[in-house]
């Protein structure tokens, strides 16, 4: 009964949808303010019906509703209750709800906070939004129902992908969708401007904090994403440009992109058309990396079951929600030319360099991750593209835009002479430069020039980042410090964060030592300056899972450092085997053991990891989100609301 | 409206046209490094039992090398066919992936057995040897041992009719 409620509140979620994505439209056609406002009631209505249907399927997977097919497929009656109710978006139908269950979220949340909007702009974006929603939630009826019974109804469940049970992969897709779907705002907008044709800061300043939330939760997303990989799948990699990894980082490159670009909109006036055309390619790459995982074109190590009807399905969709916008910026972007002059030499020249290299580096990431696809379509055989390409395409693309990330907070809007530049930037080059020689040779002993390059890159951002505070402190002292906006901070955490990125990136590529080892109870191998030593590997049962647990105990100069518990799990299921790796971390190394099998005569093979400055990588993630969440919070965005419509604050509307 | 404008839109044809190319073509064909060369070498042991096996004892007479578990939802899904095809008398080798010998040898009592021998790749050497994405996955070798062919995911009739059988029959003749 519980499932029919939910399929049914789907079915209603569709019909709202449908009145969301055409009567605001209406209203604007024929200037009615009534039909205009529909949209606002309309998307609420639409977000509690899927809520309620979203709802319906979490019950399924709590009771164990082994007649609904996706709940067999996908829980087991031994696993625990908090996978039950993550197992919800652990495969496809699920994850399907789980994105429209975020679409409608954000529609709601622009309904809730845009209330200074003009009523025409806020109908408009609405409008879109509710007409997205239509595509996908027929896409979920039409193909993939979660609420579909099977009969005769299975004894048990076949249990969740035992991938996906771990605390980190509870939280990645929600965050990650967060951020996908979250660029579906930014689209919203950009569509808006273009049919109204009103495209100015105002505008620049409703978008910007919508584009960085987005933005930030697809950072940590992709950072979780990562970080799990390397717990996980026992590899020790923590990136593998893998399609479905491709598909998240395509937008994040263009979202960055964006967020500047809306910067120079907002300052400047200029690149406007520019802005319209990320705004809409972040979402149309969202779209993408949805197609590219639900149809099954690509193969990857991501294991979601596929199917071709879905694929025609997402691509015909695709392909009519990016043929109107592209239609529509083919004919109203034209009438965007800016009426500015850009020079190079300024913050807004820099940062549109920045923005070219930012997208080239995407399309060269999609280019890796079609490439396979268009050799077969010309009939050249098949082939797969694998982490050489990308690492030498993308490593001299990001290069120089790091070194300009450094740059342009060093230049001010409109025009720079180099005279003023040079002494803001003197300094830190130099002790970037310094600095960058003496590390590698003071943490290993070994001087590499990418090593070299790599942290004199991280340095100079560091340092640049944190240019503007200092120039303020040096004005005006504590004063200075305390005036700073919070958009300002955003951007130096941000940028402090892309530093750190840089180093734990550089240090981890170039100085990590892999040693596949045989130990038996008593053995010991050594890594680098540590020495690993298995004591013993004892059976311990889980839950649903039966586990060997090896412990490991790590020394240096004789010295206890860590005690290590890697796990091997049989899920009593499927029979998967899954590893547990164990990681002992500083921020300057981590050390990681992985068990892998058991040999004849009680013997393991175990992976060994050495993984110089790993965390730093997360960090560097970690950082960017939140000075995302400095920046989206700042003050200007909601005095703004206030200044653009007055009425409110009579009204006493809160913003 | 300048020529520039259009570009996006135009791009996005392309797009959607060579995806509607690649939503035809099964991605599962990926092309195995290892067709036409020998098969590679191997040490195993024979389920349930230490006798061991190697790559030789595949050499002299066309077969099918399937790589199975007891725990792969795939392999129950081919089993039929499997059988189906012992029936008529073909030679199906089968290497247990990374799998434990009691469960296996349950699995076979349980829904028969289509292998003529099987050998237990326990630690899944064989497997990355011989460039196993995943089970079930199935290698067709000629009389001398050479790989004419490799079929990723469950073999059912139409792999067999359109692409297997005529290898079979050429290799045998």
């Amino acid at each position: 009964m519980i499932p029919e409620l939910g399929h049914f509140a789907l079915l209603a979620a569709l019909a709202v949808a449908i009145i969301q994505g055409t009567f605001p439209f209406v209203g604007v056609w024929r200037r009615d303010a009534r039909l205009m406002a529909v949209g606002v009631s309309a998307a609420q209505a639409q977000f509690v019906l899927i809520l309620i249907a979203y709802a319906c399927l979490t019950w399924a997977f709590v009771e164990r509703d082994w007649s609904v097919a996706y709940v067999a497929a996908n829980a087991h009656s031994q696993l625990p209750l908090m996978y039950r109710i993550s197992a919800v978006w652990g495969a496809h139908e699920g994850s399907m709800l789980l994105w429209v269950l975020i679409l409608a979220g954000w529609s709601a949340a622009v309904s809730l906070f845009s209330r200074s909007l003009p009523a025409d702009v806020q109908a408009q974006v609405l409008a879109v939004l509710g007409a997205l929603a239509v595509g996908f939630l027929l896409f979920i009826l039409l193909t993939s129902n979660p609420f579909d019974r099977i009969f005769p109804v299975p004894e048990d469940g076949r249990d969740l992908n035992p991938l996906l049970q771990d605390p980190g992969l509870v939280i990645h897709p929600p965050l990650l969708y967060m951020g996908y779907v979250g660029f579906s705002v930014a689209f919203a907008f950009a569509i808006a401007a273009l049919i109204g044709g009103r495209l100015d800061a105002a505008w620049a300043r409703w978008t910007r904090p919508w584009t960085t939330l987005a933005w930030l939760f697809l950072t940590l997303g992709i950072t979780l994403g990562s970080w799990w990989a390397y717990h996980e799948l026992g590899w020790g990699g923590w990136w593998f440009w893998d399609p479905v990894e491709n598909a998240s980082f395509m937008p994040w490159l263009v979202g960055t992109a964006l967020i500047h670009s809306l910067a120079v909109t907002e300052k400047r006036g200029l690149l406007k058309s520019w802005t319209v055309l990320l705004a809409i390619l972040a979402f149309a790459l969202s779209l993408l990396g949805t197609f590219l995982v639900r149809s099954g074109v690509l193969v990857s190590v991501h294991a979601f079951a596929t199917d071709p009807a879905r694929g025609v399905f997402i691509l015909t969709f695709l392909a009519v929600v990016l043929g109107i916008a592209f239609a529509l910026y083919a004919w109203r972007a034209p009438r965007f030319a800016a009426d500015g002059e850009l020079q190079w030499l300024s913050r807004e020249g820099l940062l549109l360099l920045n923005n070219v290299f930012l997208v080239i580096a995407a399309a060269a990431v999609l280019i890796g991750t079609l490439y396979p696809l268009v050799i077969d379509a010309f009939g050249l055989g098949k082939i797969s593209v694998g982490p050489p390409y990308f690492n030498a395409v993308f490593i001299p693309l990001t290069a120089p835009l790091v070194l300009f990330v450094g740059l342009a907070s060093a230049v001010g809007w409109k025009r720079a002479r180099w005279p003023e530049v040079w002494p803001r930037i003197r300094l830190a080059l130099f002790i970037a430069l310094g600095v960058g020689v003496c590390l590698p040779w003071l943490l290993h002993r070994h001087i590499q020039p990418a090593a070299v390059a790599g942290a004199f890159l991280a340095l100079w951002t560091l340092i640049m980042a944190c240019e503007e505070p200092w120039r303020r402190w040096r004005a005006r002292g504590r004063r200075g410090i305390a005036q700073i906006p919070r958009a300002v901070w955003g951007m130096t955490v941000a940028h402090i964060g892309l530093g750190v990125w840089v180093l734990g990136l550089t240090f981890v590529t170039l100085y990590h030592i892999e040693r596949d080892v045989r130990l038996g109870p008593g053995q010991s191998a050594e890594v680098g300056a540590y020495r690993f030593e298995l004591q013993s590997v004892t059976p311990r049962p889980g839950p649903n899972y039966d586990a060997d647990q090896a412990l490991v105990v790590v020394t240096r100069d004789a010295e206890v450092i860590a005690r290590l518990k890697p796990e091997r799990r049989r899920y009593r299921a499927q029979g998967t085997v899954m590893t547990e790796a164990a990681v002992d971390h500083t921020p300057l190394r981590d050390l990681y053991v992985a068990l892998a099998e058991p040999l004849e005569g009680g013997d393991w093979a175990l992976r060994i990891y050495f993984k110089p400055m790993m965390r730093l990588v997360w960090l560097g993630g970690v950082l960017m989100a939140i000075g995302g969440l400095l920046a989206a919070s700042d003050r200007r965005y909601r005095l703004a609301r206030w200044a653009a419509h007055p009425a409110a604050r009579i009204d006493g509307v809160p913003a | 409206m300048r020529i520039r404008y259009l570009l996006p839109a135009l791009v996005l044809v392309g797009l959607v046209l060579l995806f509607a190319f690649g939503l035809q073509h099964d991605p599962r064909q990926i092309p195995s490094p290892l067709i036409g060369k020998p098969a590679p070498a191997f040490t195993l042991r024979l389920l349930g039992e230490q006798t061991p096996y190697t790559q030789e004892q595949l050499r002299g007479r066309p077969l099918l090398v399937n790589f199975w578990a007891s725990w792969c939802a795939g392999c129950l899904v081919e089993h039929p066919f499997l059988m189906e095809l012992a029936r008529r008398g073909v030679e199906i080798v089968g290497i247990d992936y990374k799998d434990t010998d009691t469960e296996a040898l349950r699995w076979l009592a349980r829904h028969g057995n289509p292998y003529r021998t099987i050998a237990a790749d326990t630690e899944g050497r064989a497997g990355l040897d011989w460039g196993v994405y995943g089970v079930p996955e199935t290698f067709v070798l000629d009389a001398q041992g050479i790989i004419v062919y490799k079929h990723i995911g469950p073999l059912d009739e139409e792999a067999w009719r359109t692409k297997i059988a005529p290898l079979l029959a050429g290799g045998a003749g």
